[in-house]
């Protein structure tokens, strides 16, 4: 939304409204949307990536050794990773905050 | 040999341990959670990298991911109208054409995309979609297919299935939900002569990411039409996205194959094929279909499936082609 | 400049479109329109253009097409009128608030049903609000001298919006008349490459067209607003130029024996040449007529046609378009009169004609007999319109 990131006078925009900042809807913080939040056990993890290409959010990447990481600023969790997880290593957790 | 068949002589395709890292639409979207379309759109755009330019038409994917004064894409992207994301990039395609031609530019390896999703291409978008097919503009075109016109509220479109319920095929005691079968865009893709014709779903994000990739190769248009999963529109859980859509493969309900200068290549034998009823399950859109019913379209698609097989390059023939 | 040579209006419009080395043209066929893209896709295939002749499979298509194009960075062109542009008509509006230069030739044809291909300002005024450039050209000189500017007026920075050069359909663009089409190096003189700002282009990725929630729509339309006002000066300045580079001086609001008229007519197009005619023989027989003729109907230039008129007593508007506002109200073009009238708290007498509906011819004899009606009647006696040359 316009208030969200402060868009004060029409002598502001580009033609057309376009938009100049490629990507930058990663400010919004979809994370606040979820009630429920995945949580890997590494022990289990084969470090196969089906969680990675499954998320609709883009909340994996992988860390240093391999692992694949949430980025919970985004994760709206949905528990696509969570059922899809080959080896069960991801469970859903409500979310107490 | 085809011009299709030309291009993707050595094609090495993608597997899970060289997924490309790029991601063309940055997460913060506002998508539903668990939404299957924006999954695709994401595996898709992944496969192409940034070196493109995209054309949208007006549905949930542009909805979510332009909401000024943010925006998801982080390649150049354009939303004119409802009907028209074939025809935009028709022109897109055009001016890279004339402006490298005539050296304004030098960009000449940029991939021209447009899509839309069922309702944007299927009904509305027809004119658009066959026009760019017939001329044999330089692009791929994707439709998301959710199975309804999701982002005005879950209506029928021409590519909502038999019996699913929408806002404007309702089940009631008078009706079963839709009542006409699936209009079928990959073949009506074919007809036109495109090189390249595919169809998809993330499911299978190898088999996606890779027929994605092809069609940015070969020269001319291309179609890939993407069975996208909507937990919003056919009520089932935000976590089965993924299940369902594997669920319409096993299933033979959107069978997975290529149509590569006319001839077709089945991507994924369903050795031993789900009852149409295992599909239903999850989706509370199909929930009032009779047995008979269910019997009905099972038949249908058991008789649909065996005349896409009758198509398919056989193991053998392919063999004899080497 | 070239010597005039006697060639079709519409294939003068396309040589000089061609010779504006436009990079993409989206166009469909649609008479009386139809010979300008049929001479530029002939440029294209001998070689004369280096343009993508994109032959679309319907209007709508043209300017999504023109849109994708213009977006990329491509110097596009596309023509149009009548069925055809009300089809596209719902991409007119977002081709100028996305501020994209697209140059269209209008070859003004009336609207279904009855279906009729012959010549009105039914497009024309289908138009107004779409936040085009409208230009108007009455003979086959001044629309090629439009086709010119109205790449130049479009891509100028400070402007930055699509243009519409309107010729009137057969009566104009069917006519074969002495025209003179300046050369290429004379008109890449006048006319720089066009290099937007903002383009799609994957090293410098933009959004265009994203949701414009009410948060932003009302500022998003006034910037465009505030652009549109601007771009009057701008045209008149740029008139100036060509003026200096090719010797034909075009005004916003140009007049004809205006200075001492007591009977003013206000026309567009290429009835403007009757009606000169028809002045120079009322003027034989003493009467004081003259007309001001609208050169540039969108950005409307009020100031401008009430310096040229508000000297008259007798007023005679032409339009040539039904509007169905019900009777009470006057045409489109002369309730826009009136309204800067009424501004500036002007009221001579206003008698508002439909004219050359559907390719009706308007004969200078009908000319005579408006003024006439005009000047006998009674102030306030006059209907808001009436239909001339009818059949009762």
């Amino acid at each position: 939304m316009a208030k969200e990131t402060g868009i004060k006078s029409w002598k502001e925009l580009n033609f057309g409204i376009a938009i100049t900042t490629p990507g930058n809807a990663a400010e919004l913080k979809t994370g606040d949307w979820r009630s429920m939040r995945p949580e890997t056990d590494r022990e289990k993890c084969t470090k196969c990536g089906q969680c990675y290409i499954f998320c609709p959010d883009m909340v994996y990447s992988k860390d240093a050794e391999g692992y694949y990481v949430q980025n919970y600023y985004w994760c709206k969790g949905c528990g696509i990773c969570a059922k899809e997880c080959p080896v069960d290593a991801i469970t859903m957790i409500q979310e107490v905050d | 040999m085809g011009i299709a068949s030309e291009a993707l002589k050595n094609f090495k395709g993608f597997n899970l341990k060289n997924l490309p890292e790029v991601e063309p639409v940055s997460p913060g979207h506002r998508a539903c959670q668990g939404c299957g379309e924006v999954l695709a759109l994401r595996q898709a755009m992944k496969a192409i990298g940034t070196n493109a330019v995209v054309c949208s038409a007006t549905g949930c994917m542009e909805i979510i991911t332009s909401p000024f004064p943010q925006t998801a894409w982080r390649v150049p992207w354009i939303h004119v109208a409802f009907e028209n994301a074939a025809a935009v990039a028709s022109g897109v395609e055009a001016a890279y054409k004339a402006m490298n031609r005539k050296k304004i530019i030098n960009q000449p390896g940029v991939t021209v995309i447009g899509y839309g999703g069922d309702g944007a291409t299927a009904d509305i978008g027809m004119q658009a979609l066959s026009g760019a097919l017939e001329r044999g503009h330089n692009m791929i075109y994707f439709c998301f297919d959710n199975e309804a016109y999701m982002n005005t509220g879950i209506q029928r479109s021409s590519s909502t299935p038999f019996g699913a319920t929408t806002t404007t095929s309702p089940a009631g005691s008078k009706s079963s939900g839709q009542a006409t079968w699936k209009k079928n865009m990959a073949e009506i893709a074919v007809a036109h002569g495109a090189p390249y014709v595919a169809t998809a779903t993330p499911a299978y994000p190898i088999d996606l990411m890779n027929k994605v990739k092809k069609a940015s190769l070969v020269p001319g248009p291309a179609y890939i039409h993407i069975y996208s999963p909507c937990p919003t529109g056919w009520r089932c859980g935000i976590e089965e996205s993924i299940e369902v859509a594997r669920l319409a493969v096993q299933s033979k309900v959107f069978p997975l194959y290529e149509v590569i200068d006319g001839e077709y290549y089945l991507s994924r034998k369903v050795a031993k094929p789900k009852p149409v009823s295992d599909y239903f399950k999850p989706q509370r859109r199909f929930r009032h279909l009779t047995d008979a019913e269910v019997g009905y379209i099972q038949n249908r698609v058991d008789e649909q499936y065996e005349k896409l097989l009758k198509k398919c390059v056989v193991e053998d023939k392919k063999k004899e082609k080497e | 400049m070239s010597k005039p040579i006697g060639i079709e209006v519409s294939l003068a419009v396309a040589e000089a479109v061609g010779l504006c080395d436009v990079d993409v043209v989206a166009a469909y066929p649609i008479t009386p329109q139809t010979h300008i893209v049929e001479h530029l896709s002939e440029l294209v295939a001998d070689g004369h253009l280096d343009a993508d002749f994109v032959p679309v499979e319907s209007e709508h298509t043209a300017m999504s097409a023109c849109i994708g194009s213009s977006a990329s960075g491509a110097r596009t062109f596309t023509s149009t009128c009548s069925q055809g542009y009300a089809l596209m008509s719902e991409l007119c509006y977002i081709a100028s608030a996305l501020r994209l230069p697209i140059v269209m030739a209008v070859a003004n044809r009336a609207l279904s049903a009855p279906i009729n291909i012959w010549n009105d300002h039914a497009d024309l005024m289908y138009a107004r609000d779409t936040g085009w450039i409208q230009l108007l050209s009455e003979n086959g000189q001044e629309a090629v001298d439009m086709s010119i500017l109205a790449f130049r007026i479009g891509e100028d920075p400070r402007v930055s919006f699509p243009v519409q050069v309107n010729l009137d359909g057969f009566t104009m663009s069917h006519v074969i008349e002495p025209i003179g089409i300046p050369d290429r190096k004379e008109i890449a003189k006048f006319l720089p490459p066009y290099r937007p700002k903002l383009r799609l282009d994957p090293e410098h990725p933009v959004t265009i067209g994203p949701v414009g929630m009410p948060d932003v729509y009302t500022e998003a339309r006034k910037a465009q607003d505030e652009a549109f006002k601007a771009t009057k000066p701008l045209i008149q300045e740029i008139f100036n130029a060509f003026a200096k580079q090719f010797g034909r001086q075009y005004k916003l609001v140009e007049t004809y024996k205006t200075e001492d008229a007591d009977t003013i007519i206000v026309a567009m197009g290429c009835v403007v040449q009757t009606a000169m005619t028809a002045v120079d023989n009322m003027r034989a027989k003493g009467k004081k007529v003259g007309i001001a003729h609208i050169r540039v109907f969108r950005p409307f230039p009020a100031a401008e046609l009430i310096q040229a008129i508000k000297g008259a007593k007798n007023l005679i508007l032409f339009d040539r378009v039904t509007s169905f506002a019900g009777g009470e109200i006057s045409g489109p073009v002369a309730i826009e009169i009136k309204s800067a009238l009424f501004d500036r708290k002007l009221s001579p007498k206003v008698g508002n004609f439909l004219v050359g509906l559907g390719g009706r011819d308007v004969t200078e004899q009908n000319l005579e007999e408006m003024v006439e009606r005009v000047a006998s009647a009674k102030n306030g006696d006059l209907p808001a319109y009436e239909f001339i040359n009818v059949r009762e």
